[in-house]
């Protein structure tokens, strides 16, 4: 792979560490109206970094774009060694694999039994009957289903179906889903939006232990500014499609942030 | 009283092409009825003739019973055409509606044609669909099974598509998003939010063949209906009632059994 230019924040920010994600002009445009505006950023691996911004700044687009699940207008994207946006559909599914995405909904499938859910994952290496669910899985994969469940502390939910789970047991599925991914770069998108205070410190108190345990690298949009600053090394603030602040969490005061979490933030 | 408490109109204004629309309606209803219901002496006479010493409800009853046993028999063929016919109907049905599925087909020319030929399997009548069998295979239950068989492609087609059409996309999205083949979203997210319609389709769909496959030997495509046609065109009109009987007998086993099933699982 041709090696990519890095932006010049990048290089300033981490010049030793090969950046696990680097962006470089990235625009996207939704009829006529330009969502992000040429962002550039780079991303330290083994790092948690906060993605912040008003609704409708572009975060959520920001996160689609980095997978092509929506495709950017222009720009050049580099994950894990990779060269997002010239990869071939088949390079895209290998390369989607390696990089977990944990939704503000959960995206359960509903009738299904959470270890089959959390068997879904291993779809990112497998494909057939085997990975479609619990029953049909090998002993291997249900057993590293199982350390996954257990690892978000659900194993005593696994025969649970995931729609008679709170919405914090669903989330935490989610997650051993993710997991199951054998993932190298978390994207989460508001994994606690739609959970109460405790369950969602839970959430990302787990997201965080990825990072610090299994070196993962992490990029959450979080809407709450305490998660912010107690689950991220590093913060970007997302202003009318652009980067308008990138600063390491320690250096954040929480009268500064709070604006990129009001319509003031996007004006 | 102030205009502020003064109630809406109590019907809407209907505009003049509102008021065309109604008239050509009513004028089609009333030149349908008047071109082709019968008049009223004549369904008086009707019935008259029905209940006549001669007549046809006089002759049908009592019901003979006397040839319950082959009767039976081919009310065994008839449920064994449906399931059959169902069952492959069933089967088809699905690779058909997912090519229909917006979200799931490859391709809108794909998704058009699949379409197409599901609307067309559900236009044309079982009974038309038996009659070009019957030229194809010749007599016998083995064109029922297929007239059947047709008849439900399109009938779960469509409606299997619709259901997939209505799932939420979420979980799709995401295994999507995980590198999960088109095949493991279908089979691993789609079907298992289909479930519950997928089932009530089936039974439905099986009641329906149960209640086509009586009416399909009436052109020869087996089953219980080529005795029925054989009681009528005798003038065994007792045996021909028999024969009724034990279908409508059959027809509410079906219903019941589908309906309970529906409840169990559903």
């Amino acid at each position: 792979m041709n090696a990519l230019i890095l932006p010049s924040r990048a290089l300033a920010g981490s010049t030793l560490v090969e950046p696990v994600l680097a962006v470089a002009g990235l625009t996207k445009v939704f009829s006529g109206r330009e969502i992000l505006q040429g962002l550039d950023f780079a991303l330290s691996p083994g790092q948690s970094t906060a993605l912040i911004g008003a609704n409708g700044s572009g975060k959520s687009t920001l996160l689609r774009c980095l997978v092509r699940l929506v495709e950017p207008t222009s720009g050049r994207i580099a994950m894990l060694g990779q060269d997002v946006i010239t990869l071939r559909p088949h390079e895209l599914r290998r390369f989607r694999a390696r990089v977990g995405i944990v939704w503000q909904r959960h995206n359960l499938v509903p009738r299904l039994s959470a270890l089959s859910n959390v068997i879904h994952g291993v779809q990112a290496r497998m494909s057939g009957p085997r990975a479609w669910f619990q029953s049909l899985a090998p002993a291997d994969v249900r057993a590293e289903a199982m350390t996954c469940l257990a690892r978000v502390g659900l194993a005593d939910r696994a025969s649970a179906r995931v729609d008679s789970l709170s919405g914090g047991q669903q989330q935490r599925v989610a997650i051993a889903r993710m997991l199951m991914q054998r993932p190298a770069f978390i994207l989460a998108d508001e994994p606690d939006a739609s959970l109460d205070p405790q369950t969602g410190q839970e959430v990302m108190e787990l997201l965080l232990g990825l990072v610090r345990q299994d070196g993962l690298s992490l990029l959450v949009i979080s809407h709450r500014l305490e998660h912010t600053l107690a689950y991220s090394d590093r913060i970007l603030g997302l202003a009318n499609g652009r980067i308008a602040l990138d600063l390491p969490t320690v250096q954040a005061n929480a009268a500064a942030l709070r604006r990129f979490f009001d319509h003031e933030g996007a004006a | 009283m102030t205009d502020a408490t003064l109630s809406p109109p109590r019907f809407r204004h209907l505009g003049l092409p509102s008021y065309v629309v109604l008239l050509v309606v009513l004028a089609l209803v009333v030149s349908s009825v008047a071109a082709t219901a019968p008049s009223a002496d004549k369904l008086v006479r009707g019935i008259t003739r029905l209940f006549a010493p001669s007549g046809l409800f006089t002759q049908m009853v009592p019901p003979d019973f006397s040839r319950i046993e082959p009767i039976s028999w081919k009310l065994l063929e008839t449920l064994q055409m449906a399931v059959a016919g169902c069952f492959l109907g069933l089967i088809f049905a699905v690779p058909f509606a997912i090519l229909a599925t917006d979200r799931l087909s490859p391709h809108p020319v794909v998704r058009s044609i699949a379409r197409a030929v599901i609307a067309l399997f559900r236009t044309v009548p079982d009974l038309v669909w038996a009659i070009i069998f019957i030229i194809i295979m010749g007599l016998g239950p083995a064109a029922g099974v297929m007239a059947i068989m047709v008849d439900k492609i399109g009938f779960a087609g469509r409606f299997f598509a619709e259901a997939m059409e209505e799932t939420d996309p979420g979980p799709q999205d995401a295994l999507r998003a995980i590198g999960a083949s088109r095949l493991g979203v279908i089979v691993s997210s789609v079907f298992p939010a289909c479930l519950p319609s997928f089932t009530a389709t089936s039974l439905f769909a099986l009641e329906k063949s149960v209640r086509g496959s009586a009416a399909l030997g009436l052109v020869g495509a087996g089953g219980i209906g080529v005795d029925l046609k054989v009681a009528f065109d005798l003038f065994n009109y007792d045996e021909a009632l028999a024969i009724i009987l034990l279908m409508l007998a059959l027809v509410i086993a079906v219903e019941q059994g589908s309906g309970w099933i529906r409840r169990k699982l559903i």
